[in-house]
């Protein structure tokens, strides 16, 4: 599993960063490296970038993981590079973007947008491959997701837009339900095409989802 | 008061439905003017729902209007705009207001119309819309409260019999009988081998079926069709026939095409009745019919 992200155009971090002249940039060593959207080479080009724009970069590093909690012990280690800036410039997703956020008593800015959680089938090609819905149906449907694969998240088949096996809305991607039924056919459980899936239940947990492992 | 349209899917009769498309903006006049032509030419008018995901005045407004030139509406009824709540709340509203037949679709994806950036909603699917249809009749709602009030629809659905593959749009097919779909109005038909084959499939089940004929305007928008829209496949042969038509004249050759179609499976007895779509030449459905000897 991993957080895919692409970077923001230069336009809007610089937006973003007015006024906040000394900028400390932080990358990641997990996903956004693997998405070479914050990795090391990244952030090198970033430093740079905002070099060559006026700002004095106070520091820059890869965290290994910026989401994981460990990432404030990164604070202290680099506690120069972080007290001399003005604001943080985050090249990770979301999650370490709030995670930094949550350390450091001042401006941290994304450079980054978070596109969705998915899994890397072939090099650098990424896909979503699970929503988080909370009610798992990967056993009815093969090990292929349809609310992660069909673009209306459909769970009792195809929709008329299926077309030659490939889906209305993107003629590169497969439809989620030919993928399903020839798997299913494969193994000979072709009954599970006939299953009905009642409407989801949107609540599992209530929004903003949360989880506390019990003791 | 049940709905005159299952009436006559039950009476054996060959049964003729097309539909009209509610205006983008406030000027009624040209749906009016298309409701004046066919009320009283068909046994029921669908109206769309935001047809091709783009934004239109509801597919209810038009069928008020059906009602009000004292013709039969099918309303259409997608999952793509709506949560649970305003489906049902529209069904409800529907009812109260004399609409007695739905047609339940998935809708079409937001990204094919005219508002890109919009969000999908699909809180159900069709399957799951037919289902809530027949919860309704039954007096309770999908929280499981009891009703003030039932509804009573005949319901159906669609199916595309030239899907490839075909078998997940069986399967799914089969899903929806189950789910209570009393009638299927098809994507657009061609090839009648092709669909005989299907219907010898499809009678197993104790459904109407309304052979879907879809309006050939030219031989340009027949390739188009069979390039790019999913499920609809002309055979070479007929775009022949619209090529060689004289200038001016492929409308004319395109509505014969229809007639015939039509004229064919009847005398087959290849389906219940028809759906014709004669998508923007609304005006010429009552030439189709004519040309189909009806």
């Amino acid at each position: 599993m991993k957080s895919i992200t692409k970077q923001k155009p230069y336009t809007e971090v610089s937006q973003l960063l007015e006024g906040l002249d000394r900028v400390c940039v932080v990358g990641c060593g997990t996903c956004a490296t693997t998405t070479k959207t914050g990795g090391i080479e990244e952030v090198t080009a970033m430093k740079e970038r905002l070099q060559a724009d006026g700002k004095l970069v106070t520091g820059f590093l890869v965290v290994p993981t910026a989401c994981d909690e460990m990432t404030g012990e990164m604070e202290s280690i680099n506690a120069e590079a972080f007290r001399n800036a003005q604001s943080i410039l985050v090249m990770s997703c979301a999650l370490g973007v709030q995670r930094i956020a949550s350390y450091l008593g001042r401006p941290v800015i994304p450079a980054l947008d978070t596109m969705f959680i998915g899994m890397e089938m072939s090099e650098g090609s990424f896909f979503e491959t699970c929503v988080q819905c909370g009610q798992c149906i990967l056993g009815y449907t093969s090990g292929i997701c349809p609310l992660a694969a069909c673009h209306k998240g459909l769970l009792n088949g195809p929709c008329g837009g299926t077309n030659k096996g490939m889906c209305e809305v993107d003629k590169e991607k497969d439809c989620a339900f030919t993928l399903i039924y020839n798997r299913l056919k494969e193994q000979g459980r072709l009954e599970l095409m006939s299953a009905y899936h009642p409407p989801k239940n949107h609540h599992v947990t209530l929004k903003p989802k949360s989880f506390k492992i019990s003791t | 008061m049940v709905s005159t349209f299952k009436q006559a899917l039950d009476s054996g009769d060959f049964v003729i439905t097309s539909e009209v498309g509610p205006p983008k903006g406030t000027n009624l006049e040209k749906m009016n003017h298309h409701l004046h032509l066919l009320h009283d030419k068909v046994t029921a008018l669908n109206v769309t729902d935001h047809q091709s995901s783009v934004m239109r005045m509801p597919s209810i407004a038009g069928c008020l209007a059906v009602l009000e030139h004292g013709g039969v509406p099918i309303l259409q009824m997608t999952c793509r705009d709506r949560n649970r709540l305003a489906l049902q709340a529209d069904l409800m509203f529907a009812y109260s207001r004399g609409v007695r037949d739905v047609l339940c679709l998935t809708g079409d994806a937001v990204p094919v119309g005219d508002h890109k950036e919009g969000k999908g909603v699909f809180d159900l699917d069709s399957v799951q819309l037919l289902k809530t249809i027949r919860l309704l009749e039954s007096g309770k709602d999908l929280g499981g409260n009891e009703l003030d009030g039932a509804v009573e629809f005949c319901a159906g659905a669609i199916v595309t019999p030239e899907a490839q593959p075909i078998e997940p749009q069986l399967a799914k097919f089969e899903k929806k009988v189950e789910a209570g779909a009393e009638f299927f109005q098809t994507q657009a038909v061609y090839d009648l081998d092709n669909y005989a084959k299907f219907m010898s499939y499809a009678r197993k089940f104790p459904v109407k079926i309304l052979a879907g004929i879809v309006l050939l305007s030219s031989a340009r928008m027949a390739k188009y069709m069979t390039e790019n829209v999913p499920g609809i496949f002309v055979p070479q042969p007929l775009i022949d026939e619209l090529s060689r038509a004289p200038k001016g004249e492929a409308l004319r050759v395109g509505i014969e095409i229809a007639g015939r179609m039509i004229a064919a499976l009847k005398r087959e007895k290849l389906c219940d009745g028809v759906h014709i779509m004669a998508i923007n030449k609304e005006e010429v459905v009552p030439d189709i019919i004519a040309a189909a000897g009806l």
